[in-house]
């Protein structure tokens, strides 16, 4: 019996993760950050990996949103701040644990995406994407205007741990995005994305197909909210301070620098954005004045030759479409590897 | 960039002038910025950034290196105008068919802009020569020479992109590409030479906002981002696409900013929230701006 599940288990990790090589290359660095703590003990890497591994699932959150169902919005830390704040505030006020806060300012960033999913169906493309980034701005304005509940410009500090010990909260994180990217993977490969990636393409033809597309717009928002709460709510926790700056405009577009550089439609990809772009930008420290310029730099040299994201580069170079089953096999198959076809001569046109 | 003026002054003077010269200096960086949107459909963030920059290289040529005025002006234009066409050429133009990649790398040059800033010059705030000294009397209201100048400078230059766009064969072919830049095509228009000759026009603008504006405020490398969210509203405010509307709009927010600051000085850090509470309860009513229209195949 366990014999047969092991060698199931062997089976389909051989067909679903060895044979493709991305899928490899995530598999492996997923391991050897699991593994992390038991090599070095070095509490700066540690805790720039675990702050990584929460944008990493804020940043898949803004791609299930605007790569998924092209809403782009400039507003994303709307989701971030309000959660934090949220789970701060019951922390703090109410002596609520943070597994109870934790839902909570998930709950609260849901509510704000059916906010945010108001405008969103009145108006769209660039109109939306600017309505969006007024939101953050707004509320910001309101957290500014009663210091007294919201700490104003200093923001709420003394929120209780994650976890007791360093190694714990770093797994709890670690392990956190692995469930909640993996959550957003599955929605992202379900059929109700099918229905996001057409009212990206053409909104109209969806709903003259029949497709209530009000009703999944206000899901995907809501989707999205509940996801980036998740995390806002787990930096809070996590660096026990929430200020003004997660709701910051920069909160918002850095977002979306690690969500382009690393790839869009693709839940993936953004996380692979936030593990090579913010260790990136941590250990730039060591020069300060250039920091900021060398991320700039670098970031604006991999989009010009790169347009696509770097996870959709590195698919597209180690990894070829069957034409017949649309199945994806590794470069140097010259058959697929499901339905045999002959694929040596197509192209890499994914 | 708002100036308190010495001496007793009726409120509402204060806010009409101050009004009227941001009101002024939006309206020529949303100009900008909506010429290049409209005719290269590029949605150029560093638009902002060019006009940090304008006031750093003025500042450069008259403060450090110590050139006369006119010297300064026709070498800062030269230059930013070289410098815009190059960053258009070299990086944008090449993958605008990807709408986000555009606006992360305009968002990235324009942080790349402020970093080059503050490593050759410092966070400190620096003030620019004024052009003109002393004041003027107009009826009861005592107003300086610096304003009134900035304020000719805005309305001079708003008026000689009017009649560049409308009045002139210049702005003919750019008027073709910016309604339907395949058609233009067609028609033998060189669009991508349009597009530059646009960028130019619209970092031309940036530069004039700085000479003319920036002597009035102090000059610092953040400069930008606050200009930046402002142009971004005006011109969505305005409607896409419509060169009356997002100068309107960025009167309109101006004067929302400038009463706020005086009326309730208290709640001034209030003003960007106000600024977008204006837009977005004009976007739920007019989805498609005060001026918009929708295009067609745009949908």
């Amino acid at each position: 019996m366990f014999a047969y599940l092991a060698r199931k288990i062997w089976r389909d990790f051989q067909g679903e993760i060895l044979a493709l090589p991305t899928r490899t290359i995530l598999f492996a660095a997923a391991v050897a950050l699991l593994l992390l703590p038991l090599v070095t003990d070095d509490a700066y890497l540690l805790r720039i990996v675990a702050t990584a591994s929460i944008f990493a699932v804020y940043a898949a959150s803004w791609d299930l949103l605007v790569g998924f169902s092209g809403q782009t919005t400039l507003g994303h830390s709307l989701f971030f701040g309000i959660a934090a704040y949220t789970a701060a505030l019951l922390n703090l006020r109410f002596g609520l644990p943070a597994f109870l806060t934790i839902p909570a300012g998930a709950l609260a960033a849901v509510l704000a995406g059916l906010l945010l999913s108001l405008p969103a169906l009145r108006v769209r493309g660039p109109y939306f994407s600017l309505a969006s980034l007024a939101m953050p701005i707004i509320l910001m304005g309101l957290i500014f205007s009663f210091p007294g509940l919201t700490g104003g410009e200093m923001g709420l500090s003394g929120i209780s741990r994650l976890a007791g010990t360093r190694t714990g909260e770093y797994y709890f994180l670690l392990i956190s995005m692995f469930v909640l990217t993996l959550l957003m993977w599955k929605i992202a490969t379900s059929r109700t994305a099918l229905i996001f990636h057409a009212i990206r393409e053409d909104e109209i033809v969806v709903r003259v197909s029949g497709i209530n597309t009000t009703y999944y717009k206000i899901l995907v928002f809501c989707c999205s909210g509940f996801f980036a709460g998740m995390a806002g709510s787990l930096y809070a926790h996590f660096l026990r301070v929430v200020g003004p700056s997660t709701l910051d405009i920069m909160m918002s577009l850095q977002v979306i620098i690690w969500g382009i550089f690393g790839g869009v439609v693709t839940i993936y990809g953004p996380v692979v954005g936030v593990f090579i772009l913010y260790p990136l930008l941590e250990y730039l420290r060591i020069i300060p004045d250039w920091r900021m310029l060398i991320f700039a730099g670098i970031v604006v040299v991999t989009l010009r030759f790169m347009p696509e994201g770097i996870s959709n580069k590195f698919q597209d170079l180690l990894e070829r479409q069957c034409p017949r089953c649309k199945e994806r096999n590794i470069f140097m198959r010259k058959e697929c590897r499901i339905c045999c076809t002959d694929i040596g001569t197509c192209s890499r046109v994914g | 960039m708002i100036v308190l003026q010495k001496g007793v002054r009726k409120l509402w003077e204060l806010i009409l002038i101050n009004g009227l010269i941001i009101g002024g200096q939006y309206a020529l960086l949303a100009l900008g910025f909506s010429l290049i949107l409209g005719v290269a459909r590029v949605l150029n963030l560093a638009h902002p950034a060019f006009y940090m920059l304008s006031a750093f290289t003025i500042y450069t040529f008259s403060q450090v290196l110590d050139f006369n005025l006119t010297v300064t002006y026709i070498l800062s234009l030269v230059f930013m105008i070289g410098l815009g066409v190059v960053i258009y050429q070299v990086i944008l133009a090449p993958v605008r068919a990807q709408t986000s990649t555009v606006l992360i790398l305009g968002l990235v040059l324009g942080i790349a802009a402020q970093e080059l800033m503050l490593i050759f010059y410092g966070g400190q705030f620096r003030s620019l020569t004024r052009l003109a000294s002393g004041t003027m009397q107009l009826g009861d209201a005592v107003i300086s020479n610096q304003h009134i100048l900035a304020l000719s400078a805005v309305m001079l230059s708003l008026l000689g992109v009017w009649f560049l766009l409308f009045k002139s064969r210049f702005g003919i072919p750019i008027r073709a590409v910016a309604q339907d830049r395949e058609v233009a095509n067609l028609m033998g228009i060189p669009e991508s030479r349009i597009a530059i000759l646009t960028m130019a026009v619209s970092v031309a603008l940036a530069v004039i906002a700085a000479a003319m504006v920036a002597p009035i405020g102090v000059i610092d490398p953040l400069m930008w981002l606050h200009p930046l969210v402002i142009v971004l509203t005006a011109v969505i405010l305005g409607g896409l696409g419509s060169i009356k509307g997002s100068i309107m709009a960025a009167f309109i927010l101006a004067f929302v900013e400038v009463s706020l600051v005086f009326l309730a000085p208290g709640a001034a850090f209030l003003r960007g929230a106000v600024s977008m509470f204006v837009m977005l309860t004009v976007l739920m009513f007019k989805p498609e701006g005060l001026y918009g229209v929708f295009m067609e195949g745009e949908r």
